[in-house]
């Protein structure tokens, strides 16, 4: 059995009213991109505060690296890094007296702070910047000090809250790019995002929606799991059909794609295309086939109910 | 050791802002600086020079001699003339001047009969020769106004009448210690170093813990193995400095500029500041903890300030006010210190001299840093 950095059960957290995580279940593999996949305010971020050992857990228990928590927060800071989703590093400090300061509190060794700090500046590209203040450099760049300043003590198991949020398509592909290597070199990595591409591009994902985790696994996994296939339609009138179709119980949800309507029919319909030229709504010219399912898909099937 | 670096991680980190920040670098010399210059020139409990009305009923050469013996003293100014007493009245209630000096029509036959003139003194039944030469009208509403007018109601009237002037005996001899000449900036200078340090000290402590959580580093902070006691320590440590800077500034220039004394050791000196600069910093750590804001900490700061400034005894003798106000002022840093400022700079006391005091300051720093401490979680509920 392969070993897990993050294991937690029934880990439940309220704030007064609000059930911000409702009994998650979790099991992350060493050395995997562990993703979560919600829209704002699901919990993502209170969950990865509560694996981080910010929050307490109202009940359930967590254990991160081995380490029991809430009791042995502090031994597991020295072994964790964690990029906060709004840059929180000093705006009025430059990026090398950021590091310096991050290397300082971790304790690094005199002799390795400036080696390493060299080497990060050098692995995210930083070298020309090294006395620019943090407040005044871009999204992209400021991302980039972050992830170097969460690496700096060389951390088992990183936590990204929202890495990419600030950052520019091109940024978050390198951003990516750097994650795979770390993984690579045999880091963990729980990553927070909203975004599909980012999601898909994870080992394993959990899926949340207020608090609760509607479904994980592979992205793959995830999609052939999926309770739904995925029919495109081109047709003429497409914002009327679509209207009519959601209307029908078969059919989980409809979404335009330009000229083409997305249209996600339950797994019950046992010849989907077929069934969905029989209906009445859809013109004969109309032309229907299945799609591979996309992540999105996966996230609308598994999130829709409680919204409709 | 590990503690020790992470303490000097924040101290240096905290340096390195204040050095960009221009703006709070210069308040901490500009605030001693202009506060010293202000309140050393303009604080003055010997009022002088009040503005004063005339009414001569008189218009005697007499009366005239009078009104310029009067002005000699340099307590009032007369500015104004009146040829009733209804006008003079409305003069005061319109506050163009504070007092207004009548003199009767009788002006020299009140004066002849006066005992300071040499009748000796009368007895009190004679109404001829107990009557007053003159009268004051004054705007008593200000107490101090009043006392320094008041002053005036046994000045010696011989030297009108070129006599020699009838010496007479007090009661009581009064010697004067530390401040002969009686000015005021003398003990306003000490004081200030209180006021100034409660000012800046506890004003960058009370914003210091908020700024990060205002900003987000503090998410960043408490996921780092950084304990709350050594981001306090690292926090305080600076502003210990600088505190300093600004006792140099005010006692040096005050006894430059304003000639106060410095009978005490600088040793003393330099231990009771550090001593107060200490707890203020801690008092403030504590406002840090307290505020969600860095507005509300500056409203809790300035709402210690200005009890500092009025209860403290800094304008105010402690003495003169009600006893339960005395228990609130012993709540706020500044009291205790005032008197040891005090005590160090101008009766060359020591620190162990006033030990009730010092003690009280140690109190402060250690309550305060638990308190900030145990407030400070490292947790984001």
């Amino acid at each position: 059995m392969t070993e897990l950095v993050i294991e937690a059960s029934q880990l439940t957290r309220r704030f007064a009213e609000l059930i911000a995580i409702d009994e998650l279940e979790l099991a992350v593999e060493k050395g995997t991109i562990y993703g979560f996949l919600g829209p704002n305010g699901s919990g993502k971020t209170t969950a990865i505060r509560l694996l981080t050992g910010l929050l307490e857990p109202s009940s359930g228990s967590v254990q991160v690296l081995g380490y029991n928590l809430p009791q042995d927060a502090n031994k597991l800071r020295s072994h964790i890094g964690y990029m906060t989703q709004k840059f929180s590093l000093y705006d009025d400090l430059t990026v090398k007296e950021n590091l310096q300061f991050v290397a300082r509190i971790y304790g690094l060794p005199y002799r390795d702070q400036s080696l390493r700090i060299s080497e990060l500046l050098s692995t995210y590209g930083l070298q020309q910047k090294t006395s620019q203040l943090a407040g005044r450099m871009s999204g992209g760049q400021r991302q980039r000090l972050a992830l170097a300043a969460a690496l700096l003590h060389k951390p088992e198991l990183l936590f990204l809250d929202e890495p990419t949020s600030a950052v520019d398509p091109q940024n978050r592909r390198d951003f990516w790019e750097q994650l795979f290597d770390l993984c690579d070199a045999g880091t963990s990595i729980l990553v927070s995002t909203h975004y599909m591409d980012e999601a898909e591009r994870c080992h394993k994902l959990a899926i949340l929606e207020e608090g609760v985790k509607r479904a994980d696994g592979s992205p793959d996994g995830l999609m052939q799991a999926m309770g739904a296939n995925v029919l495109e339609i081109e047709a003429p009138e497409l914002r009327k059909l679509k209207q009519q179709l959601i209307m029908l119980p078969e059919v989980v949800s409809a979404a335009q794609l330009g000229a083409r309507l997305r249209v996600l029919v339950n797994n019950s319909v046992a010849e989907p295309t077929e069934w969905l030229k029989r209906q009445a709504l859809v013109s004969e010219k109309a032309i229907v086939h299945q799609v591979r399912p996309s992540l999105e898909d996966v996230f609308v099937t598994c999130t829709g109910e409680d919204r409709q | 050791m590990k503690s020790l670096s992470r303490i000097l991680a924040i101290v240096l980190k905290e340096l390195t802002q204040l050095k960009r920040d221009r703006m709070t670098f210069g308040m901490v010399v500009m605030i001693p600086l202009i506060q010293l210059m202000l309140f050393g020139f303009a604080i003055n409990t010997n009022v002088r020079d009040i503005p004063a009305g005339l009414v001569d009923h008189s218009n005697t050469a007499l009366s005239r001699v009078l009104v310029q013996t009067i002005a000699a003293t340099q307590v009032v100014t007369f500015s104004e003339r009146y040829s009733s007493v209804k006008e003079a009245e409305a003069a005061i209630v319109g506050a163009k001047v504070r007092a207004v000096l009548i003199i009767p029509r009788d002006l020299s036959q009140r004066l002849a009969r006066h005992h300071s003139v040499g009748l000796g003194t009368p007895a009190a039944t004679n109404e001829e020769t107990s009557r007053p030469v003159a009268q004051w009208i004054v705007d008593g509403s200000d107490t101090m106004i009043a006392s320094a007018i008041k002053s005036l109601r046994a000045m010696p009237l011989s030297e009108l009448l070129d006599k020699p002037a009838n010496r007479t005996i007090p009661t009581f001899e009064v010697e004067l210690l530390f401040n002969p000449e009686q000015r005021t900036v003398v003990n306003i200078v000490p004081g200030l170093v209180g006021i100034i340090l409660t000012m800046t000290m506890i004003m960058f402590t009370s914003a210091a813990i908020v700024r990060e959580r205002e900003r987000g580093n503090l998410e960043m902070l408490i996921n780092t193995p950084v304990q709350p006691f050594e981001l306090m320590l690292g926090k305080i440590i600076p502003f210990i400095f600088i505190g300093g800077i600004q006792v140099v500034i005010i006692i040096s220039l005050g006894h430059v500029v304003f000639n106060v004394p410095i009978n005490g050791s600088l040793w003393q000196l330099a231990l009771a500041t550090l001593l107060f600069i200490t707890a203020s910093l801690s008092f403030g750590l504590v406002i840090s903890t307290l505020a969600r804001n860095q507005l509300q900490a500056m409203q809790m700061t300035i709402f210690v300030l200005r009890h500092s400034i009025l209860l403290s005894g800094f304008v105010f003798p402690y003495e003169g006010m009600p006893v339960f106000a005395q228990y609130i002022a012993e709540f706020l840093p500044a009291t205790p210190f005032m008197r040891v400022v005090r005590g160090v700079v101008l009766r060359d006391a020591t620190v162990m001299d006033m030990s009730i005091d010092t003690l009280r300051l140690l109190g402060f720093i250690i309550a305060g840093l638990t308190v900030a401490s145990l407030r400070f979680k490292k947790q984001l509920d």
